[in-house]
């Protein structure tokens, strides 16, 4: 498909880099000179200079024959201008980031009017993911598959665990609950393991179980951290105020802690629940004296990733079971999470830059491809693929015991036509109609008949 | 530095030109030629060389500026050491050095030739000499981008920015694969009309590959001593003359063209600039030279052969132009400089350079009388951005300086001042022929081999446009940042 991308943000760069590896044509728009000439250097793509929402420089990007226009610019305006102007110029879809609180409340309209067909607010999709792993507080992440039937978990082996050292294979006779280690990433290399591999201390693991079991596989193994009742968020942002929105929304009693008054008075005004505190949170007394010791979840969503990094530390080192950092920059958010030091990072740009991907490969499963939907894991190395069985799968109804199914490659997960979650063991079989989760580091994996040699 | 990918890359270079030397093998067998140790040879020891280098793929294929650099400068090195080959085994040229020449001025398509008596080569390798000419135009990394795999080209921009030629190096869709296949089909193309344009004019059709091989890359290598003079046709100069000035042109005129946006082409003000000097020029000196053809037709004729043969740097000749008046040979020689378009086949300096260089200078001059004025520089309907306007006047100041240096190293010679100067000009330009005991019918094969080693450095500085070159013998490329432990 041909793609224009218009501003090369940590978003815009993250998108461009992505599809023009999956094979697009990727055109590239910025008002920088600099910034489109570094990204034409480092990727293969096409890069103009200019203002995105330009007719001219539109139609010098071949707007009016692309598949998709996304813009990605620090301004609303200038997305939504954009947007407008492909759609009249004959681009097919568009999608805008728009993150300002008074245009979201019109975004209704301006889907139907501007023929927007995705507006995505990156602060709005960020504090959902925080508050989906707030309330599951063992997992460092949380991906779903399947209509989110399926959840893939994320989490470190820490010391002492007790399924450190652990063949896969003794796992289930140690534990008694059926799960799947799907990968595992340890000292930077990714593994898709098999029954002999041996779990490590400090290993980050992918698990996947039906829901019910997931909380039975921590609790028997003493490990269930329980669901967080009290969340203190620093930083009053817009992503602080969905976070609190959301978390306040499910029960629990949130402390938000800034130190601009103004901006805590109107966060206060907003959200009458929540307790809001103005103060700095560098300050260690003002936090003992807010209850950091009895918290059960700490979020930092400064303006500063090392701020964020930091607070995320001394919360660590405070006992507080959960903490989450906000790390926008790549490197920082690889140090802190390789170096031990925090567990769960979050940064706007990958989250937004995700849903997109998402959404452009679901667009071109609609052109023909076999694939339902393709997620990115394990820091981009894994790639999680959503297949449909239909009849013409050559490998229905064969126990995966007998497929010899390729290295590298794993069931993870089955939803049949019923609704019932499955997760496969040797016995297991593909039947029409159920939707699969596929996890490979196979590229170009992309029929449901190639998983087998 | 990746000095695995550099490897692997020139592996596969060196297979590439094996693959290339197989098509004057057939030539050979088609006229009932010995191929076996012109050709034979050097095909076996680039297949074992390409085989050894480029056969394991490096596990990171992470190319940045420096490698790029490095990667064009070694390869057009290599391709024309080993390029030289055939001739030297052929017998013809007993010295490598001559033949080192021959092979880097066919492939940066210069056109100078140190072969006194071209008449008595096989057809296979006159062949060869010309096809040199014809991937040395386009580029030998801009085949190599059109022909890998596409996963693995995100970082290959550096190759295709260091080989093309021009100031920015646009790509014409957003794939660079596509890009130079593009570029390629459109090459092949136009080459293939102007043979068969030949070929209808009555030319014989080996002397119509060679001359549209040698009109392609802009070089000039005939299989004639006395070039396109030798046939006395005026079909054949008006039509080598279009394809001369058409393959000066920068080719993404023609993707432009192709795509409908004709109107976007015909509005290129390096084009524009280009017809004019052509205009100007060919009206001057056949004004100049009116007295020394019989009639005025004659002589514009002849004017417009040599001059779209010395601004696209072809050095083709239908008359020994060192005859000419002054004017007309200082007319000549500022051509030389100037050369064709950006993202041509063309050597020079690039109608694009100049007129930004001169548009600057006329604002600094600007700048002198309103010290506090705020101008920017405008070309092809937009603003230069002030990072290419300071590489152009970089650019302009190394070639200067490579220019004198050069002419420092061959002062050794014993010969006039004219002929030294045209000949590293003529090096530099990739144009071929110069003036003086360098001219239209005369070879560079009486000079001493220091002149001969400084010239044929002068060709590949002048293709690769600089910088390539200069990075390659850049220390700082070669040191390791880290000590090893």
């Amino acid at each position: 498909m041909k793609i224009v991308i218009i501003g090369l943000g940590k978003v815009g760069r993250s998108l461009a880099k992505n599809l023009s590896d999956d094979g697009h044509d990727i055109v590239v728009i910025d008002s920088q000179p600099q910034l489109v000439y570094d990204a034409v250097n480092s990727m293969d793509i096409q890069g103009i200079s200019g203002n995105g929402a330009s007719f001219e420089i539109q139609k010098e990007a071949g707007v009016n024959e692309a598949d998709l226009l996304i813009a990605a610019t620090s301004s609303d305006e200038i997305n939504i201008l954009s947007c407008f102007l492909a759609k009249k110029l004959g681009t097919k879809n568009t999608i805008a980031r728009i993150r300002n609180q008074e245009y979201e409340k019109q975004l209704r309209y301006l889907r139907s009017e501007l023929g927007l067909s995705m507006a995505i607010n990156p602060e709005k999709e960020v504090a959902r993911e925080i508050s989906r792993i707030i309330r599951f507080p063992n997992a460092m992440n949380i991906e779903s598959f399947a209509r989110r039937k399926i959840e893939l978990i994320e989490y470190r082996i820490t010391e002492n665990n007790p399924i450190a050292n652990m063949k896969l294979s003794d796992l289930y006779g140690a534990v008694r609950v059926k799960v799947l280690i799907c990968a595992v990433l340890r000292k930077g290399k990714t593994y898709i393991p098999t029954g002999n591999f041996v779990l490590e201390t400090g290993d980050i693991i992918h698990l996947t179980a039906t829901p019910r079991n997931l909380e039975l596989f921590f609790r028997n193994l003493g490990l269930y951290k329980t669901k967080a009742k009290n969340v203190m968020i620093v930083g009053a942002s817009n992503m602080g105020y969905y976070l609190a929105r959301d978390l306040t929304d499910a029960g629990m009693s949130v402390k938000i802690i800034d130190n601009d008054e103004e901006r805590c008075q109107k966060m206060s005004e907003k959200l009458p629940k929540a307790l809001v505190i103005v103060g700095d949170a560098n300050d260690s007394d003002l936090m003992e004296e807010e209850g950091i010791a009895n918290t059960d979840a700490f979020v930092s969503l400064t303006g500063m990733d090392e701020t964020n990094i930091i607070l995320a530390v001394y919360a660590l080192k405070q006992n507080v079971s959960k903490v989450i950092a906000k790390v926008n920059r790549k490197p920082f958010a690889d140090i802190a999470v390789s170096g031990n030091l925090i567990d769960t990072v979050v940064s706007t740009g990958t989250v937004t830059s995700n849903m997109i991907l998402q959404y452009v490969r679901a667009m071109q499963n609609a052109v023909g491809r076999k694939v339902a939907s393709v997620n990115k894991i394990i820091r981009g190395n894994v790639n999680a693929l959503e297949f449909n069985v239909h009849e013409g799968c050559t490998l229905i109804d064969i126990p995966f015991k007998n497929l010899k199914i390729k290295d590298n490659t794993l069931v993870a997960g089955i939803v049949r036509k019923n609704g019932d979650i499955i997760i496969p063991d040797g016995n297991t079989s593909f039947s029409i109609g159920d939707d699969v989760v596929i996890v490979t580091t196979d590229n170009k994996l992309d029929d449901l008949n190639e998983i087998v040699r | 530095m990746n000095y695995k990918i550099i490897r692997y890359v020139i592996g596969k270079i060196l297979s590439i030109e094996a693959a290339m030397l197989l098509l004057p093998v057939l030539v050979c067998i088609g006229y009932g030629e010995p191929f076996l140790k012109e050709f034979g040879i050097p095909i076996l020891a680039l297949l074992l060389c390409g085989f050894l280098l480029g056969y394991k793929e490096p596990s990171d294929m992470k190319m940045y500026a420096k490698e790029g650099y490095v990667i064009v400068a070694l390869s057009w090195i290599l391709v024309s050491l080993f390029g030289a080959l055939p001739l030297f085994l052929s017998g013809y040229v007993p010295n490598y050095l001559d033949c080192v020449f021959e092979a880097v001025s066919g492939f940066t398509t210069t056109g100078a030739t140190i072969l006194d008596d071209i008449e008595a080569l096989t057809h296979g390798l006159l062949f060869w000499r010309s096809f040199t000419h014809w991937v040395g135009g386009m580029g030998v990394l801009v085949f190599l981008l059109a022909v890998i795999p596409a996963s693995s080209s995100s970082s290959f921009m550096h190759l295709m920015r260091a080989e093309v030629a021009g100031p920015t190096v646009g790509k014409i869709s957003s794939k660079i694969r596509d890009t130079a296949r593009t570029l390629y089909i459109i090459y092949f193309v136009l080459t293939f009309i102007e043979i068969f344009l030949l070929v209808c004019g009555g030319m014989p059709v080996f002397d119509a590959f060679i001359h549209s091989f040698g009109t392609a890359g802009t070089g000039g290598f005939s299989n004639h001593s006395a070039s396109i003079g030798f046939y006395q046709n005026p079909y054949f100069e008006i039509v080598i003359s279009v394809f001369m000035i058409i393959f000066s042109f920068n080719f993404n005129l023609f993707y432009l063209v192709l795509i409908g946006k004709i109107k976007d082409a015909l509005r290129s003000e390096e084009l524009h600039a280009f017809l004019i000097v052509i205009a100007v020029s060919v009206f001057g000196i056949a004004l100049n030279i009116r007295s020394m053809y019989g009639s005025f037709g004659t002589s514009l004729r002849t004017s417009l052969f040599q001059v779209a043969s010395i601004i696209s740097t072809t050095g083709y000749a239908t008359v020994n132009f060192d005859l000419w008046p002054t004017l007309s040979k200082i007319v000549l020689m500022t051509l030389m400089f100037i050369g064709g378009c950006a993202g041509s086949t063309a050597g020079g300096l690039k109608m694009s350079r100049v007129v930004i260089l001169f548009k600057t200078t006329r604002r600094e001059i600007n700048r002198m009388i309103h010290p506090h004025s705020v101008q920017t520089v405008r070309f092809e309907g937009r603003p230069v951005e002030e990072l290419t306007a300071r590489s152009i006047n970089l650019y302009f100041s190394v070639y200067i300086f490579i220019f004198v240096l050069s002419m420092l190293l061959v002062m050794f010679e014993k010969r006039d001042f004219l002929t030294l100067f045209s000949a590293v000009s003529a090096c530099l330009n990739n144009v071929g022929p110069g003036f003086g005991d360098v001219g239209a019918i005369c070879s560079y094969s009486a000079l001493t081999p220091l002149t001969k080693l400084t010239l044929t450095f002068d060709m590949l500085f002048g293709r690769l446009e600089l910088f390539p070159m200069l990075v390659l013998f850049s220390p700082s490329i070669w040191t390791k940042n880290r000590s090893k432990e």
